[in-house]
């Protein structure tokens, strides 16, 4: 019998209704019903989740680690791109 | 006409008892004797979980005996310091696991029995068991929806598995009637209204098992009277013994060990 290997899915969880999607790690599924399946049985045992996206590992583009410098370097030095100059009054609270 | 609940025999509803909680106990040490043995990571966990869903819910059905048979008697006591004779699972759940495709169809067989009995059960006249029912539900309903995924994907899959599926259906196909074998302990059971009749989960049962089976192209054996039988009275096959000596062996050394 020939070994075929599952295909690799992403799984991003998300943990509270408001928050984003976070990527939580990888597995291997059939299908993306599957995928869910086991990434609910893989990560969200403790209730970590209220809802879980699954995406084929193959559909991601990734940036080239030698593009680096190219990409990122650019954004060196510059602080006044970062929001950090302005008072933000007591009442507004958390941002 | 229904008596009240408080009026059952306690000793009944003792064993009862003890059958829940051992259906879950057995079948819960043999799903976890995969635990790092799973064909792929995913589905090892995912057995893993199962057992220890199943382990949960027989401390809760296990000490809810300890309470009613008033002795003094805890969970880890009837779970422990029991003989086999003592025990009271179904057969079904004692056999061995065999391959990943035996072990998937039992748990199939059952998962769709004890789906039925434990969503009659969060009805029941004892506020104590349909609170355990309803806790436990929510795993089964799961476990059920996993397995029979599996089953339909397995057996409507290539031609190997198919046939490992078709022949492990008909390797616990005998064993799956004794799950609706009524005595007199499911009898008072259900005239007191603590538990549903089991005629009435057979034929549920029957309708779910025979719609995922048709979806997973096996061909469902048929029904037949001679039914491996004895479990819930403690007559039980050579294979529990092998379970329990394993399982208990650590308190019967230690008597009393905790860590």
């Amino acid at each position: 019998m020939s070994k075929k290997e599952w295909p690799l899915w992403e799984i991003f969880i998300r943990g509270q209704h408001g928050l984003n999607h976070r990527h939580v790690g990888s597995l291997h599924a059939p299908d993306a019903e599957m995928a869910i399946n086991h990434a609910r049985d893989v990560y969200t045992r403790r209730k970590e989740g209220v809802s879980i996206w699954v995406v084929p590992s193959s559909e991601i583009t990734a940036s080239s680690p030698s593009d680096k410098g190219p990409l990122f370097d650019p954004a060196e030095s510059k602080v006044y791109r970062h929001p950090t100059f302005f008072d933000i009054p007591d009442e507004v609270g958390h941002m | 006409m229904a008596l009240d609940a408080t009026q059952v025999d306690q000793k009944a509803l003792f064993d009862w008892l003890c059958r829940m909680g051992d259906n879950a106990l057995i079948l819960g040490h043999r799903t976890s004797e995969w635990c790092g043995h799973g064909p792929v990571l995913e589905e090892d966990i995912a057995l893993a979980n199962t057992a220890l869903d199943l382990i949960g819910h027989t401390q809760m059905w296990l000490g809810l005996a300890g309470e009613v048979e008033g002795a003094g008697r805890t969970a880890d006591n009837l779970a422990y310091l029991r003989d086999a004779m003592q025990f009271r699972n179904v057969k079904l759940v004692e056999l061995p696991n065999g391959d990943i495709g035996q072990t998937i169809m039992r748990e199939f067989l059952f998962d769709a029995f004890h789906f039925e009995m434990l969503t009659a059960l969060v009805a029941s006249a004892d506020a104590r068991v349909a609170e355990i029912a309803a806790k436990a539900l929510k795993e089964v309903a799961y476990q059920f929806d996993r397995s029979s995924d599996l089953v339909v994907r397995l057996g409507d899959g290539t031609a190997e598995s198919h046939d490992r599926m078709q022949a492990a259906l008909e390797h616990f196909w005998p064993y799956t009637g004794e799950m609706f074998v009524a005595d007199a302990v499911d009898e008072a059971m259900a005239q007191a209204g603590i538990a549903p009749a089991l005629s009435e989960i057979e034929s549920r049962w029957d309708t779910l098992v025979s719609e995922t089976l048709a979806e997973a192209t096996l061909v469902c054996p048929e029904r037949r009277a001679d039914v491996h039988t004895g479990g819930k009275q403690g007559r039980h096959t050579e294979h529990l013994g092998y379970i329990l000596a394993e399982m208990q062996f650590l308190q019967r050394a230690y008597p009393g060990a905790e860590w």
